[in-house]
């Protein structure tokens, strides 16, 4: 029975974790700093767009069968 | 037109989201593209267990995540092992200031916990809502919301111990570091 809810322990976790610094408000501008270095370096990657042994993964989606039944309706 | 090519497109357009947010969790390209390829097998061997018009992004996130942690726990030290590596891969940014405070932004997050690292990146750089990134990671709303808020808040005490001056004395950065100062003190 005790079984059944494991998430208990991880939300009072939290609970505690959120107590220590309630004094402590991260300003817009530190918020907005972390922000920009978050998407700069994800954008990095982002913008290397789709590497060619991938799309050669997905390529295997448009199957035999799939071709046959293409009808040009469009 | 066919269900598969809808899916494809759909699968392709989620693959560079993907790809960083697991070279985020790995911290060394190589083996995020490892990761990446695992995952879109798995999705492809799982084709079925996707749900058309929910969201193909999440559920890719979903499955490399869980690939993820498996491989993880499997080597965890070889995992946090990883100085230095992204940053000798990844080298296109111009301009060398920008390219230094990425570095120490990049360093400043292998600090964070797993949990609260994923949780701000899927938020602040991937994009997702809370609702998503719930479920992505498998938890309550709440936590991420919680997790989100550590992340930044822990972020801001390692960035500012050294470049408090860069985001203007106001009054909460000093707040933040004084907390960083007073927290940090060990010796």
């Amino acid at each position: 029975m005790n079984k059944g809810k494991p998430p208990q322990r991880e939300i009072a976790m939290d609970v505690q974790g959120s107590e220590p610094n309630p004094v402590i408000k991260l300003g817009p501008d530190i918020k907005a700093k972390i922000g920009q270095q978050l998407r700069l370096m994800y954008g990095e990657v982002v913008n290397q767009g789709v590497p060619d042994r991938f799309a050669e993964i997905l390529r295997g989606l448009d199957d035999p069968t799939d071709e046959g039944s293409k009808n040009e309706s469009s | 037109m066919s269900p598969h090519k809808n899916i494809r497109e759909l699968m392709l357009a989620a693959v560079p989201s993907l790809r960083a947010f697991a070279i985020s969790l790995c911290g060394n390209v190589d083996r995020a593209d490892d990761l990446v390829q695992e995952a879109l097998l798995r999705a492809l061997a799982n084709l079925s267990s996707f749900e058309p018009g929910t969201n193909m992004s999440a559920w890719l996130f979903t499955i490399l995540r869980n690939l993820f942690r498996s491989e993880y726990r499997k080597r965890r030290r070889e995992v946090e092992d990883v100085d230095g590596s992204y940053a000798e891969q990844l080298t296109s940014l111009p301009e060398q200031t920008g390219r230094l405070e990425m570095d120490e932004f990049r360093e400043a997050l292998k600090f964070l916990p797993p949990e609260q690292r994923e949780a701000l990146i899927l938020i602040g750089a991937s994009g997702f809502s809370y609702e998503e990134t719930a479920q992505i990671c498998e938890c309550a709303v709440g936590t991420i919301k919680s997790r989100v808020n550590r992340a930044r808040r822990r972020l801001a005490e390692i960035l500012l111990i050294h470049h408090s001056s860069d985001l203007g004395p106001d009054r909460a950065t000093r707040a933040v570091v004084n907390l960083s100062m007073s927290g940090s003190r060990r010796s």
